[in-house]
């Protein structure tokens, strides 16, 4: 409709990571139990905008996507020199630690998607107790590399073209082109190594075999959903992980890929609807819960 | 169908390829600065491609010898015979999944493929979008 204002809203915050102030981007809708979306690597909190824009779930739901430095409208820090962004498993852990405290959210839900569900798994590893539930998507443990990462970032490939041409196999073909097409551009405009620096996580410095049989569900429930199209991270590969975790709830998501909250935020919907009733209903016995 | 059959099939089909790309003039669009011989099609007979400018120029199963190339992706006749259902199963949906499940390889020089990876999986994706045609 012509002249519609989504109720989403986007502000910054000024976030101390690591002892430096970083300028954060994040937007939110709704009010309720604190959700924290983390985007996927090489991509922005855009990926969310129809979570955020739920109504339904915005009702009991304070959702919260924020752009992890170096992504989207959160820049670099300013004491970067230039050198190359590298993406550590300590650092991601510290980022969205220190975003939370920052904003002053009282036990949130996390919920990530690729690099965001594999942290989530750290989280649950060493702070779950800071949580009120976290969700993985598209989540294991390790995955094994399809292609080299040194095609995304030189001076004779382009790297826009280059990272989303790779990533657009793990859309699933079910996907409104639309919205397809969407998921694309987020990654035809990131930041030049970004996606690669990204993908050190989750290459090289996130292997979390043998970790996660650590995690205690009991302290901090953990769901795991995957689509059935995501070669990256296939749905054996959650299984995998989950089958060392007890309590672990998993999902294999029909007709979706690797980005089901934005390729076909629809379809994503009908999966993730449960399970934010679920979190809904066991933090509020009293009151009513979410209907899907 | 028998594998003879399906081979045959699948080299029938990657025939028709050149005349897909022409009807596809956005796609000829973006390859506009791609020059390049490569290898495309069955792992056992893969065609000798010619593109200049994004569109193909030659497009022959039989070579002359010792002709050059600068990388080939080739893929088993299983794996062409899914990628072009027109909703391909998991797995069976991308050039690099095929590469990843051990049905297809990439091989030789890669640069101009990942410059022009869009362009390569839309290229041989053409066969599932025109599926009519092809079986006409």
């Amino acid at each position: 409709m012509n002249g519609q204002i989504e109720s989403i809203v986007g502000r910054y915050v000024h976030v101390d990571i690591g002892g430096e102030l970083h300028r954060i981007y994040f937007e939110e809708n709704g009010a309720g139990i604190p959700l924290v979306c983390l985007h996927t690597a090489g991509s922005d909190g855009r990926q969310w905008r129809h979570l955020l824009a739920d109504a339904e779930f915005a009702k009991h739901f304070r959702i919260i996507a924020f752009d992890m430095p170096w992504h989207g409208k959160s820049n670099p820090p300013a004491s970067w020199n230039g050198d190359e962004y590298q993406l550590t498993t300590a650092r991601y852990t510290a980022t969205i630690r220190a975003f939370c405290k920052a904003m002053k959210l009282d036990k949130p839900v996390v919920m990530g998607c690729s690099i965001g569900g594999r942290i989530v798994l750290n989280l649950a590893i060493d702070h779950a107790a800071e949580f009120r539930a976290l969700i993985g998507l598209e989540a294991a443990d390790f995955q094994q590399p399809w292609y080299d990462t040194t095609w995304l970032n030189r001076p004779d490939v382009h790297g826009g073209e280059v990272c989303a041409a790779l990533v657009s196999g793990l859309v699933a073909p079910q996907s409104p082109k639309a919205t397809r097409d969407e998921t694309l551009w987020a990654y035809k405009q990131g930041g030049p190594g970004v996606f690669k620096g990204d993908l050190y996580f989750y290459r090289v410095d996130g292997d979390l075999r043998g970790k996660v049989e650590t995690i205690d569900t009991s302290i901090c429930p953990l769901y795991l959903l995957t689509g059935e199209y995501d070669f990256s991270c296939t749905p054996e590969d959650t299984r995998r992980t989950a089958a060392s975790i007890p309590g672990a709830c998993v999902t294999v998501m029909e007709k979706l890929g690797h980005f089901p909250m934005s390729e076909n935020p629809a379809q994503f919907r009908r999966y993730i609807a449960p399970v934010l009733a679920e979190i809904a209903k066991a933090q509020a016995p009293a009151k009513q819960g979410v209907h899907a | 169908m028998t594998q003879a059959s399906d081979s045959s099939a699948i080299i029938q089909t990657f025939s028709k390829i050149p005349a897909l790309l022409d009807a596809t003039p956005a796609l000829v669009t973006r390859g506009r600065f791609l020059d390049c011989d490569c290898r495309l099609g069955p792992i056992d007979q893969p065609f000798f491609v010619s593109i200049r400018a994004g569109r193909i120029v030659e497009f022959t199963a039989t070579p002359a010898l010792m002709r050059s190339w600068r990388f080939s992706y080739r893929a088993t006749p299983k794996a062409w015979h899914e990628y072009w259902q027109p909703m391909p199963k998991a797995g069976f949906h991308d050039l690099l999944a095929l590469t990843k499940r051990g049905e297809a390889v990439v091989e030789g020089e890669l640069h101009p493929f990942m410059t022009h990876l869009q362009y390569f999986k839309d290229l041989l994706a053409l066969p599932r979008l025109h599926a009519s045609q092809v079986a006409a």
